[in-house]
Order: C-alpha cells, then structure tokens, then sequence
C-alpha cells in the first residue's frame, strides 16, 4: 500500500531531523516494517522519492539490516539469543521449545501471521541468559517451560502492546541488572517502539 | 574488594527516578555543563581529559583526550556517541543508557563543547528499544530546560542531539561502519586511510566517535577533576570501568571497578563464585573478540597492558566464564558463527572463511569431523590473520575477520585434546 498523507508527513518530519536526508532512510524504514510488517515495493518506491535514491539503494540497505525483513512477519516477532552467554546457559533448550510450541524453523512465519521464529546473536542481555525478544522488547533469565508459557500467553492473550517489564514479570528470571526504574512503554508491531519513529505505545 | 562507583552512583543512589532530570539534578547534576560553559575555555577541558588519562571503553582503549585533541579544524563537525553495543557478554551501556541518560547527555555536552560542536548523534543498536526510549525522553527533557538546543545555559553555544537507532548489525559497532549506517547507507567498514574519522567522518567532515561508557565518565572528570581520575587504577588504566560479568556465575551482572585486581578475585566477589561450585575451564576477558585464558590463568591483572601481554585483550570489558563441563568445540562454534553472521562481506578472507570455519566446527561437533580438520581449521585462520600472532595480522579492511580467528586458536592451543577426542584416530597404513 502506498503511503497515506499522515505516514508521509512524519516521514518529512524524521528527515528534517538529519544534515543530509538519506541519514533518515533507516528510520523511515521502520515506518514500513511497522505498516506492513516487511520492507515492501510500495514502501521502497515512497521512501526513494522522499530521500531522493534510487529504489535499488533503498532495497541495497534494507536487505544488509536483519531488523528489516523481507518478508512478512507475524503480528509477534520471538528472537531467541544463542550467542555466547546464552548458549552456555542452556538458549538451544528455549530455541526448541519455542520451536515446537509454534512449529516454526529459524526465520519462519506461521500461516496465521501470529508468530515469526528467529534466532540471534547477541542482545546485550547476556548477564541474563537465556534471553529473547518479543519484537525488540527485552525478556531476561527465560527459563525452558517459561519459553513455552510466554508463547502460550501471545497466542491466547494476543496482547496489543508489548512492553519488556510486562513480560518480565510474567515470564522473566535472573536480569543482567535491576531494572530498577517502572516502565510502561512497548511497541505495538515489529518495529522497535521508539517515540522519534513514532512506534512507541503506551500499555 | 569493592566497587568504585563514580558512573553508577546516581543510578544506585535513586534506583526508582535516576533518570528524570529533576533527581538528576539534586545530585549535582549537570554541574559540570554548567561550569565549563561559564569558564568558557574549551582548551582548559581537553587539558583535563588528558590529564586523566583515561582512556576509550568501546573496545580498542585509545586516549579519549589525544583523540579529542586531533580533530580537524572545520566550520561543521559532529560528536557521534557509539551505543550500537553488540558484542556478545557486553551489557554496560545498556545500563548507562537505561538508568542514568541524563550523565551521558552532560557529557555530550561538555564534549560537543571543549570540540566545537553543535550537532552530536547517538547511535544505539536496534534491539536496544527500550534504553533508545529512556534517551530520548531524557533528551526532550533537556531541551526543555534549555540545555539543549539553542543558547544552551544562555551561553551563546548551541548544540541538538538526535538519537538514531540502528537495525540489527554488529559490523555499526566499527566507527567506519557506523558512519556509512548513520548516512543511510550499507554498515560496511571505509577502508583506511584516512586512519580516524577525526579527520574525515560523517559526511566527511571531522567528526569524534566516542563508546556511552566514555563520554559518560566526562561529568565526573570535571566535577572532580583528572587528576583525582588519573589516581584511580593504576597506570595505563586509570579510573574506573564498568565490567559485565557472565556466563556460569552464581551472580552476573555489571560491576564498576578500579582496574587492577585479577579475573580470579573479580569472578569470586562479584560473581560470587561458579554455579555448583564447579572449576573454570575458561574464560572469555574480553568479549567475544578476545582470545580466551584457562583456568588456571585467572590471576591475570584486569587492565589493558596486563591482558595485552597475557595475548587477549580487555576490549570492551565483557567477562565470560565457562565452567569444568563447558563444551568448548560448542562454545567456540557459537562465537565463530557469530562472526560469520555478522561479517559484512566486504573482505573475502572474511566472507568466506568465516562460513568455512563455521562448517567445520559444525562437523566437529556433530561427531562427523575429518582427522584434517584441525590443521584445516588454523589454514584457514592463517589465510584471515597471517601468522596467528597477538595482536593479529590482518589480511581484512576491520578486525571483525581476525576476531573469528581467536576462539579456534584459544581452542587448539589449551584444549587441543578435547577437539582431538572428538575427531576419528588417525588410520596407520602399512604400519607406519
Ligand atoms: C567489529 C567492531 C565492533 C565494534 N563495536 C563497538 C561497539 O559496539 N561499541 C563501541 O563503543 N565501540 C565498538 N567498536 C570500537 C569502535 O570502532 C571505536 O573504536 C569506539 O567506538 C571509539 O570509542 P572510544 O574511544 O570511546 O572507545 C568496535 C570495533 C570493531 C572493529
Ligand atoms: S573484515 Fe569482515 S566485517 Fe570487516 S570489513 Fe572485511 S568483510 Fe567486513
Ligand atoms: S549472549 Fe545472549 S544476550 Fe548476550
């Protein structure tokens, strides 16, 4: 779908930020992955008019970030950490149950759009290992039957916002540190909840 | 043995609100925008960075004051805070970011200051929403009150801080890369030289890229001032530095303390000893990039030249301790694999021979490796970092190439057996 007159003019909004216009390109394709869930041809063609580069220097960086995707996502993005920290604290156990709770292999989409299964590298998260992502808000010490029960909960909740401490709560353990201060913001689609993108929500 | 705190004081001393500017204030905060924006002498600021010594938390240890002072004189230049934080153990910024934004805003302040700048970016990882949001709410706050913006303190100065958020690449954490990927373009390392983006950076102008933990100790510095920093430490690693401890510890986390004490000591305080009171097989000093140590090295001293000799590196302070029953062919698998997902694909010793390695311990593992495969495994490395020397040779544009090369030489060099053990027994023909 083409760009509606309120998505472009935040987008207008995003460049003004920046020396040169093409520093906005990655925010503005955030916009896209929040619209679409994916970086798609209609997104490309009003990114490159708004920046002023060709649709292939769009698609040229898209395609080297693994935060834009491709391809359609599901409405809850679940990214499992198996670097270092994560792998010698048992992340392959969580990764399995994950992936049998949806029945989803790495970077795969179920066929009601709910869940889309990836594993990463590391998310800064490492004194709290095992850790994932629920669309890039912080779970930290999830536990195998944990894994399973945060899925369970997405799939029959279906909750609108995502919000890292929420989770925590309800499915986290050991943290890499106290988070210490409350927070209620979240994101609600699979781009990173950030207030200058305009992805960020409120629970 | 305890911690220093001078970056994690506010944050430990008002755990619920240290990041509101209010709370920050009533401890002294931005004090020390204040005063150097009134004595207005930027010269007298780069003195006091020099005489700290302190040098960069993002990795590579270089003099935070040397490198401010070699910045080119130019009418636009521009401050870039690295917070793409991405190397496997390492969660320290995170916490700045998350529980104390307001510290490092002040030090951007007095930086963009002592510089001559008035635009400064920072750049946070992708995956880091969460910390990205505490920022810039702090950032909006501080425009509020006027320390951002136009006219900052009535000084005549301005300065605006946009905070841009990266998209999920480890390569953005290389300052080069991050660059291009602050432009909009491909995270892919410049080829060198020009040697510093002090010279030509951002849009090819002069520009300092400077790691969170860094310009975080600014405020600090100059409240007190660095020649009280420089006597924290010891030589070479003065002040205080914020290590992030995990892997099989009873107690992870980030502890800030003076350099100087051994792994041995740090894991056992403040990781309060091995789960199950199991020995360490190995530990990572470092990060992912650094070359492990063994068990029984762990009096090792924690500062960079120590580590330097030693044949690893501190790099970005991330500590990774793996117990007697570690699976070190998996564990060295995980690292390399990193490597090869993370590779831009610039260089092709990299490109490929990262994957290479990957497959190859990937066999290993799986019980379906070659009696070549070691000899394999350090030809390949060879081709990446000649000579498979400390510091490495490179044969690549950036590091990230020979980083890959140190879990193997880790491996082969302390644990040769336990890779040997899973490999079939070499066949004897005719008797040899
Ligand atoms: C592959 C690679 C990844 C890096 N990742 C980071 C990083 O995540 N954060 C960081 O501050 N520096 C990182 N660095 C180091 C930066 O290039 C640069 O030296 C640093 O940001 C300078 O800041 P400092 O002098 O304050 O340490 C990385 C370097 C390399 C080669
Ligand atoms: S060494 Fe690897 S990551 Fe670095 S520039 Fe070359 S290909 Fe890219
Ligand atoms: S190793 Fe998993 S979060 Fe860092």
């Amino acid at each position: 779908m083409s760009w509606d007159s309120k998505l472009i003019d935040r987008a207008k909004e995003i460049i003004e930020l920046y020396p040169q216009k093409r520093s906005a390109l990655g925010p503005l394709l955030y916009l896209a992955q929040e619209k679409e869930g994916y970086i798609d041809d209609d997104s490309v063609v009003e990114i490159s008019k708004l920046i002023g580069i060709t649709e292939v220097q769009v698609r040229s960086v898209a395609s080297f970030y693994t935060m834009y995707k491709q391809e359609p996502s599901g409405k809850y993005l679940l990214s499992v950490c198996k670097s270092i920290s994560c792998e010698i604290n048992n992340s392959r156990e969580v990764i399995d149950n994950i992936k049998e709770f949806t029945g989803l292999a790495n970077n795969e989409t179920d066929i009601e759009s709910t869940f889309t299964f990836e594993e990463v590298e590391c998310i800064g998260a490492c004194g709290g290992a095992p850790a994932v992502q629920v669309n890039y808000e912080t779970v930290e010490g999830v536990t195998p039957p944990k894994a399973l029960e945060l899925c369970k909960y997405l799939k029959e909740e279906v909750p609108e916002v995502i919000v890292a401490d929420d989770l925590q709560d309800k499915f986290g353990g050991i943290k890499s540190f106290d988070w210490a201060i409350e927070d209620n913001s979240g994101t609600s689609s699979t781009a990173p909840g950030f207030q200058i993108i305009g992805t960020s929500e409120e629970k | 043995m305890k911690e220093t705190l001078l970056l994690t004081k506010h944050m430990r001393e008002n755990p619920e609100n240290s990041h509101l500017i209010d709370v920050y204030e009533k401890n002294n905060g931005y004090s020390a925008a204040r005063k150097v924006l009134k004595d207005n002498n930027p010269g007298d600021v780069i003195e006091e960075i020099k005489t700290s010594n302190i040098r960069g938390r993002g990795g590579a240890g270089f003099p935070t004051g040397v490198k401010w002072g070699f910045l080119a004189e130019d009418q636009e230049r521009y401050l870039v805070i690295n917070a793409d934080e991405s190397e496997p153990g390492t969660f320290k910024d995170r916490i700045l970011l998350e529980r104390d934004p307001h510290q490092l805003i002040e030090g951007i302040i007095v930086t963009s200051f002592a510089s001559n700048i008035s635009k400064a970016f920072i750049y946070i990882r992708g995956e880091y929403a969460k910390p990205a949001r505490r920022v810039q709410d702090a950032v909006e706050q501080a425009y509020e009150k006027g320390y951002l913006g136009k006219n900052i303190f009535d000084s005549g100065k301005d300065l605006d801080v946009v905070v841009h958020l990266g998209a999920g690449a480890y390569i953005c954490g290389e300052e080069t890369a991050l660059l291009n990927s602050l432009e909009g373009r491909r995270g892919e390392p410049r080829l060198k030289p020009p040697y510093f983006p002090a010279v030509k950076g951002l849009y090819n102008k002069p520009t300092l890229v400077n790691n969170v933990e860094t310009i975080s100790s600014v405020p600090w510095i100059i409240n007190n001032s660095g020649k009280d920093y420089a006597k924290l430490g010891v030589e070479g690693s003065t002040g205080t530095r914020i290590f992030s401890l995990s892997g099989h510890v009873n107690n992870p986390g980030n502890f800030e303390i003076e350099m100087g004490c051994s792994f041995g000591e740090f894991i056992d305080t403040f990781g309060n000893g091995i789960k199950e009171n199991k020995a360490v097989k190995a530990y990572i000093p470092g990060g992912a990039s650094a070359p492990w140590f063994t068990g029984d090295q762990l009096d090792i001293k924690m500062t960079i030249d120590d580590v330097a000799n030693a044949g690893s590196m501190l790099g970005s302070g991330a500590v990774v301790v793996m117990d007697e029953d570690t699976n070190l062919v998996l564990a060295a698998k995980s690292i390399v694999s990193f490597f090869a997902h993370e590779s831009c694909g610039q260089c092709t010793p990299c490109r490929e021979g990262t994957t290479w390695l990957e497959m190859i311990l990937d066999r290993i593992a799986s019980g379906r490796g070659r009696t070549s495969d070691i000899d394999l495994l350090l030809d390949v490395c060879d081709n990446i970092s000649p000579g498979l020397t400390w510091p490495p040779q490179m044969t690549t544009i950036c590091p990230l190439g020979p980083s890959a090369v140190s879990p193997i030489t880790s491996l082969m060099g302390s644990f040769r057996e336990e890779v040997e053990s899973l490999l079939p027994k070499k066949v004897l023909i005719n008797n040899e």
